[in-house]
């Protein structure tokens, strides 16, 4: 079954199967030292890059901010939730999220 | 490889997506098919119509383009009538109540809660008016902006309406220029004042004086590549090209079709022709339109007005459009303060009448989100000034009320981080209780965006307010970053951010200090500008000196995840369902 995955009006928020379902202006954990040098960055959401699969999970490259240190920058690789049975399910948002380099 | 939104644009754009929009609207938001919705939505754009964020599944924000800001008489009245009539929703705003209608950066006006059903009604009451939503968003020409009095203004240097008029004629519906990369934001201004605000626009035409055949005429320098989005803002660059009003749609034709033929089409991002300026340099911008898109030599550029621009300057006089002005034919225009731009749709009818009764019946938009009653003869000044409705929209308000621009925010928009127009309402009237300026100024510009697009025009304000996020006492919350020291002119000049991420509850609190430092240590008559410009960031990070006062904010929390943020039940669960149709 095929998924699609789409970032739509300006980055602002990303389209699974043509359903609004996940947005900017949350704050995220990430363990992403390419980013910032804090332990976990707490990034605000500002605009999504790109989306694309890894098996099952979806993920993105973000523009954001981490508000801890004030660095900014574009994301590699983060999980934001998986698709199963053609259904996608976002990934919790309290959730520490493991950013992936590209390959 | 081109982006979906290139894909869907060349299987159906332009005026052809009219039918299909009126076939769904006849048959039912549920008859868009689940897996086309993201391309009918991208394509409703190009005639006006958004649909709101998640949370209002089925409705739409409408923009109506009135170019250069220009509403004939009768036509604001209409305005009001469909914002009374079908701009209602379920969600209560409760500041503006239930109905009204938002007057833009861009000089158009927004409806919100448009029920898909009810929009072929709408488009034919806008016709029958004289009014249109076309290209008000997508990919192609947008509203026209330039000086609102344009036609009218006693300090204009050449009237800039026949050639916006002209220009909205030739590029609205025209199948060569509806389908560019990316928008397209033009502005012609005729006046010495710079209320246009050409510089920030994709295209801008700019009074200037040439010599041509011994004769010194007046038209237009013509400068390429501004804007303030993604935290890119440029400004317009000089092309060195001077054009004659009738030369006019030739070289921004020329200029559009240079954009369509070589905007990047592969990432959305990287579209806007300030980027192509950015690669390309001014030069090789006009060798291109000179070789391959127009059919005569152009002119190297003339002698402009710069150095007398005042509008948005921090500076002088007339920064913006408020209170009585001269018009050339001996009446004058009144601009009224519409705090934030967003009017009841009962005051929109009663101010149609007031201005029906004292001028022509026309108003005019300006870009400060503000309304101007033109054509009031001196003896009908003072029963206009007796209005009840001029207390509210004052030609004489606060310097906080009238420097006050704020745009949508996440009442209704994707891409806002944090609430903006009622909160820049709860600011601007602390902002008026609680806090002095000099007493020589009464400008003192603030510009509240949600987010990075700069609807709201941020990096152009004395104090610019930008939409973020921070924790206070371990919890998220709104936050702003806030810029200091913007503003047009003869020499542009973006704020610099210097401090970020001021919980929203104690930017009252930073902006008062701001104030207060100013007030201590100006140069005598310097302006907020001036002062901000001879100081380093950290200086200037220490005057704004964050703190709470008795200003409360209750959207503190993330009205991102309300389905609307003023609802008593906000929570996505209690989204409505997509309007019935009917």
């Amino acid at each position: 079954m095929t998924t699609r995955l789409r970032v739509l009006d300006d980055g602002a928020w990303i389209s699974v199967n043509d359903a609004r379902e996940v947005r900017v202006s949350e704050l995220w954990r990430l363990d992403a030292p390419d980013l910032c040098e804090c332990t976990l960055t707490d990034l605000v959401v500002e605009n999504f890059q790109t989306v694309g699969v890894d098996g099952s999970t979806v993920e993105a490259r973000v523009y954001g901010q981490c508000i801890a240190c004030g660095e900014t920058g574009i994301t590699d690789w983060v999980p934001i939730g998986r698709v199963r049975g053609g259904e996608f399910t976002e990934l919790d948002r309290g959730a520490v999220r493991r950013v992936r380099r590209e390959a | 490889m081109p982006t979906d939104v290139e894909n869907w644009k060349s299987e159906v754009y332009g005026n052809e997506i009219r039918d299909h929009l009126f076939e769904f609207a006849e048959q039912g938001f549920d008859s868009i098919p689940d897996d086309e919705r993201d391309a009918w939505f991208e394509r409703f754009k190009w005639w006006g119509l958004y649909h709101q964020r998640n949370g209002q599944e089925g409705y739409f924000m409408m923009r109506i383009g009135t170019p250069n800001g220009v509403l004939e008489p009768g036509q604001l009245r209409t305005v009001g009538e469909i914002a009374d009539e079908y701009a209602r929703g379920p969600g209560t705003n409760p500041i503006f109540g239930d109905a009204y209608a938002d007057f833009t950066t861009r000089q158009s006006i927004q409806l919100h809660w448009i029920e898909l059903s009810d929009v072929p009604a709408i488009f034919e009451k806008l016709e029958e008016n004289g009014l249109s939503t076309q290209q008000a968003c997508g990919d192609s020409w947008r509203n026209i902006v330039g000086n609102p009095v344009a036609g009218k203004d006693a300090q204009e240097v050449i009237d800039a309406w026949p050639v916006i008029r002209e220009l909205n004629e030739t590029f609205k519906g025209n199948d060569d220029h509806s389908n560019l990369p990316r928008k397209w934001k033009v502005s012609v201004t005729g006046s010495a004042d710079g209320s246009g605000q050409g510089d920030i626009n994709d295209l801008a035409f700019e009074p200037a004086y040439k010599e041509v055949d011994g004769e010194e005429v007046v038209g237009f320098n013509v400068r390429v590549g501004g804007g303030l989005s993604r935290n890119e803002p440029r400004l317009a660059r000089d092309i060195d090209v001077w054009v004659s009003p009738e030369r006019v749609s030739d070289v921004a034709g020329g200029l559009s079709a240079l954009f369509r033929d070589n905007g990047d089409r592969e990432d959305r991002y990287n579209a806007r022709i300030k980027f192509l300026v950015d690669e390309w340099g001014a030069e090789k911008v006009r060798d291109t339109l000179q070789e391959e898109y127009v059919d005569f030599e152009l002119h190297t550029a003339g002698r402009d007005v710069r150095e007398e621009y005042t509008y948005n300057t921090g500076a002088g006089e007339r920064n913006d459009l408020v209170g009585i002005h001269d018009q050339k034919d001996g009446t004058n225009f009144v601009g009224l303060n519409v705090l934030v731009g967003r009017m009841g749709a009962e005051d929109v009818l009663e101010l149609a009448d007031v201005a029906d009764e004292y001028g022509s019946g026309e108003v005019r938009l300006s870009q400060r989100q503000n309304v101007i009653v033109t054509d009031v003869p001196d003896d009908e000044l003072d029963n206009l000034l007796d209005e009840p409705i001029l207390e509210h929209y004052s030609p004489s308000p606060s310097p906080f009320m009238r420097g006050s621009v704020a745009c949508t925010g996440t009442e209704y928009c994707s891409l806002s981080i944090v609430e903006t127009k009622n909160r820049q309402v709860r600011y601007a009237r602390w902002l008026k209780e609680n806090v002095e300026l000099p007493e020589d100024l009464d400008q003192f510009h603030i510009h509240l965006s949600g987010c990075t697009a700069s609807c709201a025009q941020p990096q152009i304000a004395d104090v610019s307010l930008r939409g973020m996020k921070t924790r206070k006492d371990g919890d998220p919350v709104e936050a702003l970053d806030v810029g200091l020291g913007g503003g047009l002119g003869e020499n542009p000049q973006f704020a610099r951010w210097v401090t970020q991420r001021v919980p929203v509850d104690e930017v009252p609190g930073a902006i008062a200090n701001l104030v207060e430092s100013f007030a201590d240590e100006r140069d005598e008559g310097e302006s907020f500008r001036a002062f901000v410009a001879r100081h380093d960031e950290d200086e200037l990070d220490a005057f704004v000196d964050p703190e709470e006062t008795d200003y409360e904010d209750p959207m503190m929390h993330n009205t991102k995840r309300t389905w609307y943020p003023y609802a008593e039940n906000d929570s996505m669960e209690d989204a409505p369902s997509p309007p019935a149709d009917d």
